[in-house]
C-alpha cells in the first residue's frame, strides 16, 4: 500500500496518509466534519452519527472509515448537511436541554454544531425524561438530562486516567451513563476534577462547581467564533473551561 | 419471597463453576436472575469483585439484558409472547385474561410477589402460537381454559415442573422436508470425509456449492471461510443461534433434531482454520433445549468427535454453549461477540470485520445455524449435492418458517427462488393480502407482488414468513413492528436510540386516528434518515415496515389521518397539564385548554 495518496472532499482534493480515517485526514487538511463523540485522543467511537459522510456513494462515519485512494467523499452537501441537523434535532428532543440557562451555554458542543448546522427548531417529539442529578461529588456534578452518550467521558477516564469511574448500562431509550461506584453516585467514586474525564464532555453533562457562568456573555468559546472553525479539538489538557 | 427454584445456590457456587471466567458474566447473571427472581444489587457488587470488573460493567450487563432484573419478579415469571403472529392467534387476550385472574398489572410484580405476567418479544414458537416461557420454560398453544387452570396452580403455588406436561410440547413444526431435513449425517462421517478429502479441498468445495449464509444476509460461507483460513493467528467458530427476528423459528428445529449436523459443521470449520474453541450462543427462550444439547456434546467428546486429536486428525477443537438473556441485537454479529465476551451487546464499528478481529480479538468465523449444518452436509455429500437446488445466484434450500393467516404453519424447506406465490399455495395461505419475508427487518410485499422470488437476490429471508389476510390491518402490523424495533434498539447510536423512538410516537399517533398528512410525511423522512445513518443493521431495517405499508397499503393509512386538519401537536396538553392543575386546585372554565 503508497504511503500516502489522495482523495476528494466535496470534490477538493486533499492528502491522506495511509492508515488514517476520512476524519483525520480531513482534520490535518483544516476541513471541519461536525462531530460529537469523536476526540483524536481516543479510538473512533461511531455513536452520534453526526460525521456521516457519503465514500464512494455510501454512508459511513467518517471517525472510523478509513481513506482510500481517490476516494470520494461528499460531506457538506445539502443531503448530509440536512442529515446532521437531524442528528442533532434528535439529540435536543431526546434530553432534556435548556440551553437558555444551562451555565455550559456557549463553550457546549451541541449547541455549536446546532448554529453551525443552522437548526432553528428541534422539530420532533420532545421525550421529556425524567433523569436524576447527581450533585453527590464535592467538586463536580453529573446532570444527567443532557447526557448525549457519546461515551467521551467513559474512554477518558478508561483510557487516560486508568481509573473506569464511567459506564453505560440499559438499553435503547433506557441507555444512561452509570458511575462506577458501589452506590453509583459520583461523590463515591474516586473521581476527581483534575481527571481528564472531567473536561472532556462536549455538553453539559458532567460540570464543574461553583465556575458557572464565570465567563461573561461575548466571551465564550463559541461566541468568539463558529465551532466550524476548529478543525480539530484542542487536546484536553489545553482545554481552559 | 423465597424463590422455588434452587435458591440455596451460592454466588460463589455461581462464580466457582463458571470458572470466574469474565467473559461468562452473562451465563452466571442468568443464574442468579433464575434462582433468585432477579439480580440483586449484592450480586452486582458481588461480581464486580470476583470477577476485577468495574461495578459499572456489571450493572450496564445486567440492564442490558431484557431476562434480568435489578427488582424482584414474582415466584412465578410468565412471559407471552408479543410477535405480531402470537397476537393474532391471542397472546395479548390470554395474557390480560392471566393477569385479571390473578390481579396483575402486566409487566409488574404482585404485590405478595407471588407472580409477574409480561409480554415480551417472539419466543420463536410462532406456528404453536400462543407461546410462551413461565419461569424460563416454553409453553406453547396457550388457550382461555388452561389460563384458568394456570392462575389456579399459581396461586396454590404449584411449582411449574408440576404443571400438565402437555402446555410445555414443543412440535417439531417440520411442513415440508427437502435436501438438508432428509440428510442426517453418521456421526463423525462429515468430519471424516472432509479429513480424507483434505481440509483446504472442503473449503473448495464449500466455496463451490455457492452456500450464502442462511441468517438472511447472505454472505458467502465458503468466503468468509477462506477469508479466516488466510488470516493468521488464533482463531474461534462461533454459531448464531440467537433466533431473534419475529416469526423466525426454523434453528429451533436443527438445534432440537439436528444438532450432531451443527456441531459437525462448526468442527469442521474449526479445523480447518485451527481453532481450538468454539461457542454456539443461543437464544435464552431456548434454554428448553441445551439439556439435549449437552448430551449431544458429550457423546461427541466421548466418541472423539470434539475434544483432542478428533478423528486421529492430531486437531483439537471443542464446544461450548452459551445463553441470550433476552436481547434481539446481539443477533447482529459483532453485538454477539461482545455478549459472548460478557459485555452489552453493542455492535461494534466495523471495519474490521470478525474475520480479521473478532471474538476475544482474533479470526473468527460466525455462521447461523443453518449454515454450519449446510457447510457440514456439503463436506460429505459434496457441492453438486447443494447446488443442483436453488437458483443461479441463491444455490441450494432454505428452511422457511412460516406463520400467520395460513392452514399449514410450519417450517418448510423449499428451494430458493421460489415465489411468494407458491409458499402460499403450500402453506395454505391464498387468501393473503400481504406476506412479511424476512420477518419485522425484511419486506412487505402485497397481491400484485406475489410473483417475486425467495432469494437473495430478491426477497432475501433468515426464514421468517407471515402471511396476512384481508381481515389484518397492515398500519397496526407496522405499528407493533415499530414498537418491537423501539424496544430492542440497543441505544448506542443516536438515529437508531431516538429514530426508533420517533417511529413509533408516529405509528402511535397515525394508528390511533390522531395522525395528519404532516405526520405521515414525518414517518417517511425519519425513517428513510434511521435506515441510511444507523449503526448497525437493526438500524438498518427497523424503519422497513412502515415504509413498505405506507408504499403498499397508502388506503389504509389515508384512511386512518384527520382530514380536517393539518396539524396536530405531539402532545396532549390537557394530559401535560394535569399534574400543575392537581397541585393548583385548578379546575375552572379559563383552564381548560382544548382546542375546539
Amino acid at each position: 500500500m503508497a504511503e500516502s495518496g489522495q482523495f476528494l472532499i466535496d470534490g477538493k482534493p486533499t492528502p491522506f496518509r495511509a492508515g488514517q480515517t476520512i476524519m483525520q485526514a480531513a482534520a490535518e487538511a483544516g476541513h471541519y466534519i461536525p462531530h460529537l463523540c469523536y476526540r483524536p485522543e481516543f479510538p473512533p467511537h461511531g455513536s452520534c452519527k453526526l460525521c456521516s459522510v457519503k465514500a464512494n456513494g455510501r454512508f459511513t462515519s467518517a471517525c472510523f472509515e478509513p481513506v482510500t485512494e481517490g476516494m470520494k467523499v461528499e460531506s457538506e452537501t445539502d443531503e448530509i448537511q440536512g442529515y446532521r441537523k437531524r442528528v442533532v434535532q434528535m439529540l435536543f428532543a431526546e434530553g432534556n436541554h435548556y440551553c437558555a440557562f444551562c451555565e455550559k451555554s456557549g463553550n457546549c458542543q451541541l449547541q455549536a454544531v446546532a448554529y453551525h448546522l443552522g437548526m432553528e427548531d428541534t422539530h420532533y417529539a420532545h421525550q421529556y425524561p425524567q433523569r436524576k442529578l447527581d450533585a453527590s461529588h464535592p467538586d463536580a456534578m453529573i446532570d444527567h438530562d443532557r447526557c448525549i452518550l457519546c461515551e467521551l467521558c467513559v474512554r477518558a477516564s478508561r483510557d487516560l486516567d486508568r481509573k473506569e469511574v464511567f459506564g453505560v448500562a440499559g438499553r435503547g431509550l433506557q441507555a444512561r451513563l452509570v458511575v462506577n461506584s458501589p452506590s453509583g453516585l459520583l461523590g463515591d467514586s474516586n473521581f476527581a476534577l483534575t481527571d481528564a474525564a472531567a473536561h472532556v464532555c462536549p455538553v453539559g453533562a458532567i460540570l464543574p462547581k461553583r465556575q458557572a457562568f464565570t465567563t461573561p456573555i461575548g466571551m465564550r468559546r463559541y461566541d468568539k467564533h463558529d465551532i466550524g472553525e476548529e478543525s480539530s479539538l484542542t487536546p484536553i489538557a489545553d482545554k481552559g473551561e | 419471597m423465597a424463590s422455588p427454584l434452587g435458591q440455596s445456590v451460592t454466588l460463589h457456587d455461581i462464580a466457582a463453576r463458571h470458572l470466574h471466567a469474565r467473559h461468562r458474566l452473562l451465563q452466571m447473571l442468568r443464574e442468579v436472575q433464575a434462582s433468585r427472581s432477579y439480580v440483586p444489587e449484592e450480586a452486582i457488587q458481588f461480581f464486580a469483585h470476583v470477577l476485577n470488573l468495574p461495578i459499572a460493567h456489571v450493572r450496564g450487563c445486567v440492564e442490558f439484558y431484557s431476562f434480568l432484573h435489578t427488582t424482584p419478579r414474582g415466584q412465578f415469571d410468565v412471559y407471552f409472547s408479543d410477535s405480531v403472529t402470537d397476537r393474532m392467534a391471542g397472546s395479548e387476550i390470554v395474557a390480560k385474561r392471566l393477569a385479571d385472574r390473578l390481579g396483575v398489572t402486566l409487566g409488574q410484580p404482585r404485590a405478595d410477589g407471588r407472580v409477574t405476567v409480561s409480554m415480551t418479544s417472539c419466543t420463536g414458537h410462532c406456528e404453536q402460537a400462543p407461546a410462551g416461557l413461565a419461569n424460563g420454560r416454553v409453553f406453547t398453544r396457550m388457550t382461555e381454559a388452561r389460563i384458568e387452570k394456570m392462575a389456579s396452580l399459581i396461586e396454590h403455588g404449584v411449582p411449574v415442573s408440576e404443571w400438565p406436561a402437555e402446555w410445555f410440547h414443543v412440535d417439531d413444526g417440520i411442513r415440508e422436508r427437502g435436501i438438508t431435513l432428509e440428510t442426517f449425517i453418521p456421526p463423525g462421517e462429515a468430519i471424516r470425509t472432509a479429513l480424507a478429502r483434505g481440509l483446504p479441498a472442503t473449503l473448495d468445495e464449500v466455496e463451490r456449492s455457492g452456500l450464502q449464509g442462511r441468517g438472511g444476509a447472505g454472505f458467502p460461507v465458503g468466503r468468509k471461510w477462506r477469508g479466516a483460513y488466510e488470516t493468521k493467528g488464533a482463531h474461534y467458530i462461533t454459531c448464531n443461534a440467537d433466533e431473534g427476528e419475529p416469526g423466525t423459528f426454523k434453528d429451533r428445529v436443527l438445534l432440537a433434531k439436528y444438532a450432531d449436523e451443527l456441531f459437525e459443521g462448526m468442527t469442521i470449520a474449526g479445523l480447518l482454520v485451527g481453532a481450538k474453541k468454539g461457542y454456539v450462543y443461543m437464544r435464552g427462550e431456548y434454554e428448553y433445549m441445551m439439556e439435549g444439547l449437552q448430551t449431544v456434546l458429550e457423546e461427541r467428546r466421548a466418541a472423539g468427535l470434539l475434544g483432542e486429536n478428533i478423528c486421529e486428525s492430531g486437531l483439537d477443537f471443542d464446544l461450548r454453549i452459551h445463553l441470550g438473556a433476552g436481547a434481539y441485537v446481539c443477533g447482529e454479529q459483532s453485538a454477539l461477540l461482545e455478549s459472548l465476551e460478557g459485555k452489552r451487546g453493542i455492535p461494534r464499528v466495523r471495519p474490521p470485520s470478525a474475520v480479521k478481529i473478532g471474538l476475544f480479538g482474533q479470526s473468527t468465523i460466525n455462521n447461523n445455524v443453518e449454515s454450519f449444518v449446510q457447510a457440514a452436509q456439503i463436506a460429505w455429500k459434496g457441492a453438486e449435492w447443494f447446488s443442483d437446488h436453488g437458483e443461479t445466484k441463491s444455490r441450494g434450500t432454505k428452511l422457511l418458517s412460516i406463520a400467520g393467516d395460513c392452514q399449514r404453519p410450519g417450517i418448510y424447506e423449499l428451494p430458493l427462488g421460489i415465489t411468494v406465490r407458491e409458499v402460499l399455495a403450500r402453506c395454505g395461505g391464498e387468501n393473503a393480502k400481504a406476506v412479511q419475508v424476512g420477518g419485522p427487518a425484511g419486506t412487505c410485499v402485497g397481491r400484485d407482488e406475489f410473483d417475486r422470488r425467495v432469494s437473495y437476490a430478491d426477497l432475501a429471508t433468515g426464514g421468517s414468513i407471515m402471511v396476512f389476510n384481508d381481515l389484518r390491518d397492515m398500519v397496526d402490523v407496522a405499528r407493533q413492528f415499530a414498537h418491537f424495533f423501539a424496544h430492542e434498539s440497543c441505544g448506542f447510536c443516536t438515529p437508531c436510540r431516538v429514530g426508533t423512538q420517533m417511529l413509533k410516537h408516529y405509528a402511535d399517533k397515525i394508528a390511533d386516528g390522531q395522525g395528519t398528512q404532516r405526520d405521515l410525511e414525518q414517518v417517511k423522512s425519519i425513517g428513510e434518515f434511521v435506515k441510511g445513518y444507523s449503526h448497525c443493521g437493526l438500524g438498518e431495517t427497523a424503519p422497513n415496515t412502515l415504509l413498505d405499508t405506507i408504499k403498499r397499503f397508502p388506503e389504509e393509512y389515508t384512511s386512518r389521518l384527520l382530514a380536517e386538519a393539518d396539524f396536530v401537536p405531539d402532545f396532549d396538553l390537557d394530559a401535560s397539564v394535569t399534574e400543575s392543575r392537581a397541585l393548583t386546585g385548578r379546575q375552572d372554565q379559563l383552564d381548560q385548554v382544548h382546542s375546539d
